[in-house]
């Protein structure tokens, strides 16, 4: 985990030093901008890891010498099949249509969105019931991968 | 609807391989095909959550749009052989040439890469059952359909597709001098595309973060999978200022802003400056993926370890930092741009490239090369990167850019650059993975002729470009004047790009005989080293059942060449790097 957090960091401070050289070259506000916004993206979650890295033991994944068998376990519940991303893919491509062919689109694309949004959620508690009763029998041996979200 | 994934189990060295050292089928959990029971048909295309399902659906949709993209451009070409050629009006030309670069850019060199071979290909490569957010990425992919769709249905509308180029500068785009539902449709379609991308950026992080298998630290990551990693931060940098900029447009031409237009105290440039704050990560968003796959590639087919592993991770990283501040190279002849700082760091992307030339020369040096087809495309790639890097560097210089800027000398560059790493190595990458991924071989004797086709017509296609653009030929124009004397070059371009055009010929015939009349691949027929090779080909509904000890970049060949084991990228591995006696015994979870 150290690692991100000096990568995520390393590119923050990269657009830091950027930004700073830039805005004191040109005093141009719009490109400067971008650059502060890029490193506040590398900045906050490298600093996250690196907080969080302090206080966890390193993980399987980061150890050189590290066995398969350290990764015992639930990996992840991962929905084999789900109807939901396509009904959300469509009721956001209708509701792009309709900024461009008016708003009789609109109650198509809402009903798309919402029922698609509705039925990940719904499946995604369902789902992340299992993913928890799956992982405390193996509680002993929980890994990073364990605590990634339901896709 | 779920399905709880246990972790591959230890497989020991010991155990009994095939005569040939490689692992039985069986144990890499071949028998988990059973255990799958979901949808088939286009039941099973639609609500898919596999990684493998859904990176098929990427590179399919993605081939599809390369090839009605590339039938524009020898339209365009056809109608540029004499000077003034009526094969298309003025309007459809202008047309073909805005959904030409629009359709490549967006939604084939970039999707094919890290939608299609990177959503397949990565959770293989660092031992993981799926994508960390596997209905994310079926979102993804719907999203990106559904933009596509969006971007080609501009041609069905009255007034006709987007006419304003790739890079929609305003006040070309605004609603007075592009008016018609053709530009908001190919507005929205990037919205929708752009939303696709990031989420696959934030899929492709989690993943290469969070489902790494033990001992797969991130200096064991293959190459192509640490591009992919870059490549998602670069657009989680660069996507989401494209959208800002796509808002604003679309409130300029619709909600009554100003925001780029001078009437109504708005800046025209500042679409240039959003743009190209997107536009120039998204040349390396198209270029980093396929500088993995390449690297990926060379060590398989020189038999040697890569050459400079952590020169290639920083390299890479290197190059995407810098790509990011450089955006406004695109812009010196605006007039309003630092041109030191911009020409400055646009120069010393080249330091980064430079040691990527040098680790992949140094690999094949002293290597035992195999000219199959995939290697052909990757030496092909090197070349014609070299040279559309090259003049890169020209470009980069403010005197000769304010030369050439807008003139053919950059359309060459330009698709010197993007055929190399898009085609070159992209094509490269299919035919290196495919076997993985179908379970089949491509025939080589196909495959050769694809890549001598590609790798001819591609520089009789774009040399005299660079010259004819030297000599003041404007990009984007439909007709000419016949004593510009710029015909002949202009005849040779069009002869070369047919030449590309007919090649891919090849290709597809490949596919059809290898669709029916198939030669089994077998798990590792280029004998790899990489993670992806240890599994069945096609791999099993989760990945793996089983895994091999990870002790370095090359799990599977350590695996299958213990008599090797000791010696790793140049140097004898510290004693503590190799596996336990344990290991060695078959401990297993």
């Amino acid at each position: 985990m150290r690692i991100y957090g000096f990568f995520l960091a390393g590119i923050g401070l990269f657009f830091a030093i950027i930004g700073g050289v830039y805005w004191f070259t040109s005093y141009e506000d719009g490109g400067f901008l971008m650059l502060v916004g890029s490193a506040l993206l590398g900045l906050f979650p490298g600093s996250y890891y690196l907080w969080w890295s302090a206080k966890m033991k390193p993980q399987a994944d980061d150890d050189p010498k590290a066995d398969i068998a350290e990764g015992a376990g639930a990996v992840e519940t991962f929905p084999s099949s789900s109807i939901w991303p396509f009904i959300l893919g469509m009721g956001a491509l209708f509701a792009v249509l309709t900024f461009v062919f008016g708003l009789w689109l609109a109650p198509l694309a809402a009903t798309l969105f919402l029922s698609g949004a509705i039925g990940a959620t719904v499946e995604s508690r369902r789902g992340g019931a299992a993913g928890v009763a799956a992982s405390e029998h193996t509680a002993s041996e929980h890994t990073a991968s364990e605590q990634t979200a339901t896709g | 609807m779920t399905t709880t994934i246990e972790p591959p189990e230890l497989i020991s060295p010991e155990e009994p391989g095939g005569p040939d050292g490689h692992t039985p089928a069986a144990h890499r959990g071949e028998d988990d095909h059973a255990h799958h029971q979901g949808p088939t048909g286009i039941l099973n295309w639609l609500t898919s959550t596999d990684h493998k399902v859904i990176g098929k659906s990427y590179m399919i949709t993605s081939l599809i749009l390369f090839f009605i993209a590339g039938i524009m451009a020898l339209v365009i070409r056809a109608q540029l052989t004499t000077p003034t050629a009526s094969l298309v009006s003025f309007q459809t030309y202008n047309e073909l040439f805005t959904m030409h670069g629009s359709l490549m850019m967006y939604l084939f060199a970039g999707p094919f890469a890290f939608g299609g071979l990177a959503n397949y290909i990565v959770p293989l490569q660092v031992g993981a059952p799926d994508m960390a957010f596997p209905r994310l990425n079926a979102l993804s992919y719907w999203l990106y359909l559904g933009g596509s769709i969006t971007m080609m249905s501009g041609f069905l509308v009255a007034g006709g597709a987007a006419s304003f180029g790739w890079v929609s500068y305003a006040p070309l785009s605004n609603a007075t001098n592009s008016p018609g539902a053709g530009a908001d449709l190919w507005l929205m379609s990037l919205a929708l595309t752009g939303f696709s991308a990031i989420f696959t950026g934030v899929n492709l992080c989690a993943t290469i973060f969070y489902l790494r298998a033990p001992g797969m630290t991130m200096f064991r990551v293959p190459i192509f999978s640490w591009n992919m990693l870059v490549t998602a931060i670069l657009i989680l940098i660069a996507f989401p200022v494209l959208f800002g900029a796509v808002v604003m447009l679309f409130c300029d031409r619709h909600f009554g802003t100003h925001i780029f237009t001078v009437q109504g105290g708005g800046v025209p440039v500042l679409w240039q400056n959003l743009f190209w704050f997107f536009g120039h990560p998204e040349v390396y968003i198209l270029a980093l993926p396929y500088f993995g796959m390449v690297t990926d590639i060379i060590p398989v087919f020189s038999r040697k370890p890569l050459f400079g592993y952590k020169g290639m991770v920083f390299a890479t990283m290197s190059i995407a930092a810098l790509s990011t501040g450089v955006w406004a190279h695109h812009m010196f002849t605006t007039g309003v741009v630092l041109l030191p700082f911009f020409s400055l760091l646009s120069y010393m992307i080249a330091i980064p490239t430079g040691i990527k030339f040098f680790n992949w020369i140094g690999t094949m040096w002293g290597g035992q090369l195999s000219f199959q087809t995939p290697m052909l495309f990757s030496i092909g790639f090197l070349f014609a990167f070299l040279m559309g890097g090259v003049t890169g560097v020209l470009l980069a210089s403010p005197p000769v850019d304010f030369m050439t800027h807008d003139t053919y000398f950059v359309v060459a560059h330009f698709h010197q650059v993007l055929i190399g790493t898009a085609v070159f190595a992209g094509f490269a990458g299919f035919y290196f993975w495919y076997p993985k991924m179908f379970g089949r071989m491509l025939r080589e004797d196909l495959g050769k002729l694809h890549f001598w086709g590609l790798f001819i017509g591609f520089w009789v296609c774009y040399m005299p470009q660079y010259v004819v653009g030297l000599d003041g030929m404007p990009r984007r124009v439909a007709a000419y004047l016949p004593s510009n004397g710029w015909t002949t070059l202009n005849v040779i371009s069009t002869v070369g790009a047919f030449i590309i055009g007919a090649s891919f010929l090849f290709f597809l015939v490949n596919l059809w005989v290898s669709w029916r009349h198939p030669i089994p691949a077998g798990d590792n027929p280029w004998d790899g080293g990489g993670l992806e090779w240890f599994t069945t080909s096609p791999p099993p509904h989760h990945n793996y059942s089983q895994l091999p000890p990870i002790r370095s970049e090359r799990p599977t060949w350590d695996y299958n060449h213990p008599e090797h084991r000791t010696i790793h990228a140049g140097r004898h591995v510290k004693p503590s790097d190799t596996p336990s006696e344990d290991e060695k015994v078959g401990a297993s979870s």
